[in-house]
């Protein structure tokens, strides 16, 4: 039910996003869901890939910060409501969300929300208890 | 005008006569006080009595601040604690102060020397004087005071910060001599425009500015925005703080080292061999009167020259150029000294940061500005904003309190910090002094 997210470090710099993705390209590394989060200063760059290993590897080689955290994927409806129901028992079982981002399959009738948890396994229990189906590892790499 | 006419005028034979009998005296002294010098002055294979000229100082090993470090904190003091009336310290370059003392007679000659000073600048007893040299710790905020005290002015102990209330206080109490860094001097002719305050209307006609290294352009800069002529001031704690060299209001051209109490020396930076008067390279200086915390022959680090030549002014005592430069990587940044040393103390005690780290400083306007870039390591790396943006306040709030001066801390790539063969670049000094 976790699946592996790798973040890396970037300053603000021109053409730092570029040169990453060309790396993966090159490798034949596919990004499934990405975010970046920024700073005034520089900035934190999560992707979600088809090979996490290559990918860390190749980045490190290249001289980039890289480090690996897991993260939930939950599956939510894509209709009014859909997450607000997701939130609502992170809510209750009164869990932290570190920061969320979203993105959607193929088919479209789901969009997939990846949470970043302090207490991880305590948020797997409780998404799960409350019906929510969450992807595997496999599954994610695989979409 | 002179404040002591006597000594600051005497004839090169009688002073010199007079600077060896002190320095006889005081060789003696210490030697039969301190073990530590002792047991230097043995390994070096000089007595007290092997000083029969000046020259001969040449024969004494130096004292350096390392010298200074392993002594921490009164290992070096030639009185007991009793008779030492005031401490003051510095930074040292890994984090432990420079310590020094005083007796009251110590803080008698450094005041006739603070008053000295003001009186080359052109100050007199009728002068209203705003110190704004930092009180404390630092030896400029009460050596200053203290000087324009026995000299008889009016003293306003304002130290440092708060700008706007010290122009304000400066306007309103007509204060006509300034006491501050040459930076801050710069500092206030800005705020003084910013508040709409001319500063020509200020009653100020002179400045006497020190605690870093300035230029003559600084100089022309800091006459023609704030109307008054510029003094440029030397000393460092370790031989007295403020006063040991001051220039005078008629030649404004080299500083006149008071060498009735200060026997100076110039040393080959590399091979520390004497220089004969006149060269470049490192200026050393050997205190004759100080009674509670003497040095002999202490490395300042500093680049200059001794000017023989007669002065207008009529004072006998040597000159020293202008500060160039230093042997060391001593930064002074807003007047306060700060060693990469200590930086670099101050990164390596926190838990997974490497010392890739690189120091740039600029200048903004008329202040100074330190930026220190840290590579983020693995270690250290989060993929939380919050964890990573609570790295560079740790380390900006440790310098603060470790240096007392503030800085930006960056996070940078890995590799992004250039890699020197040998010695590691690690500072780039972007001013333009």
């Amino acid at each position: 039910m976790k699946v592996e997210q790798i973040a890396i470090f970037l300053e603000n710099r021109s053409g730092r996003l570029a040169e990453i993705t060309g790396i993966l390209a090159e490798k034949g590394i596919n990004i499934r869901a990405m975010s970046l989060a920024d700073t005034s200063d520089f900035g934190i760059l999560r992707l979600i890939v088809n090979d996490t290993e290559s990918a860390c590897k190749v980045l490190k080689e290249k001289g980039f910060t890289v480090g690996t955290t897991e993260v939930v994927v939950a599956e939510v409806q894509d209709k009014p409501g859909g997450l607000a129901n997701v939130l609502q028992i992170i809510k209750k079982a009164d869990l932290n969300i570190e920061y969320m981002y979203a993105f959607t399959q193929k088919s479209g009738e789901t969009g997939l929300i990846i949470f970043r948890f302090e207490k991880l396994d305590a948020a797997i229990n409780a998404l799960v208890n409350g019906g929510i189906r969450l992807l595997s590892g496999e599954e994610v790499y695989a979409i | 005008m002179i404040y002591n006419e006597e000594y600051e005028t005497l004839p090169r034979e009688a002073l010199e006569a007079l600077q060896l009998k002190r320095l006889r005296s005081q060789i003696e002294r210490i030697h039969a006080r301190v073990p530590y010098y002792r047991a230097k002055m043995d390994e070096a294979g000089v007595a007290p009595g092997d000083i029969k000229t000046l020259a001969d100082i040449g024969k004494l090993p130096f004292t350096t601040k390392e010298d200074l470090r392993k002594n921490y904190p009164f290992g070096l003091f030639t009185v007991p604690l009793e008779r030492v009336v005031r401490i003051h310290a510095s930074s040292g370059t890994t984090g432990q102060p420079t310590v020094v003392g005083y007796t009251k007679r110590d803080i008698a000659i450094w005041s006739e020397l603070m008053a000295r000073c003001l009186t080359a600048a052109g100050a007199t007893p009728r002068d209203v004087i705003h110190n704004a040299y930092g009180y404390g710790l630092f030896t400029g905020g009460l050596g200053a005071h203290y000087g324009a005290e026995t000299l008889g002015a009016t003293v306003i102990p304002v130290s440092g910060g708060n700008t706007k209330r010290q122009i304000m206080l400066m306007r309103d109490f007509r204060s006509t001599v300034l006491l501050c860094t040459p930076s801050y001097a710069l500092n206030l002719a800005e705020a003084m425009v910013d508040m709409g305050i001319d500063p020509k209307e200020m009653a100020l006609k002179v400045g006497v500015f020190g605690a870093e290294p300035w230029s003559e352009n600084m100089r022309e800069e800091i006459e023609k925005q704030l109307g008054l002529k510029a003094i440029d001031i030397y000393g460092l704690s370790e031989i007295i703080g403020p006063g040991v060299a001051v220039e005078c209001a008629e030649e404004q051209k080299g500083l006149h080292v008071m060498e009735d109490h200060f026997l100076p020396e110039i040393v080959h930076p590399e091979t520390f061999a004497p220089l004969p008067l006149g060269e470049k390279g490192e200026l050393v200086f050997t205190t004759l009167t100080k009674e509670a915390f003497p040095v002999i022959r202490y490395r300042t680090k500093d680049f200059s020259r001794l000017i023989t030549a007669p002065c207008a002014c009529g004072r006998t005592f040597h000159r020293m150029e202008k500060v160039t430069g230093r042997s060391d990587d001593m930064l002074i940044i807003r007047g306060v000294n700060v060693f990469p040393s200590q930086i670099e103390h101050v990164l390596i005690s926190i838990e997974g940061v490497e010392p890739h780290y690189q120091i740039i400083v600029d200048r903004e306007g008329t202040l100074d500005t330190l930026e220190v870039q840290v590579e983020v390591s693995d270690t250290i790396f989060s993929d939380e904003v919050k964890k990573l943006e609570g790295l560079p306040k740790k380390i900006q709030n440790e310098i603060k309190d470790l240096l007392g001066v503030s800085c930006r801390v960056k996070l940078v790539e890995p590799k992004s910090i250039q890699r020197s063969e040998g010695k590691a670049k690690r500072v780039i000094d972007k001013r333009k002094i």
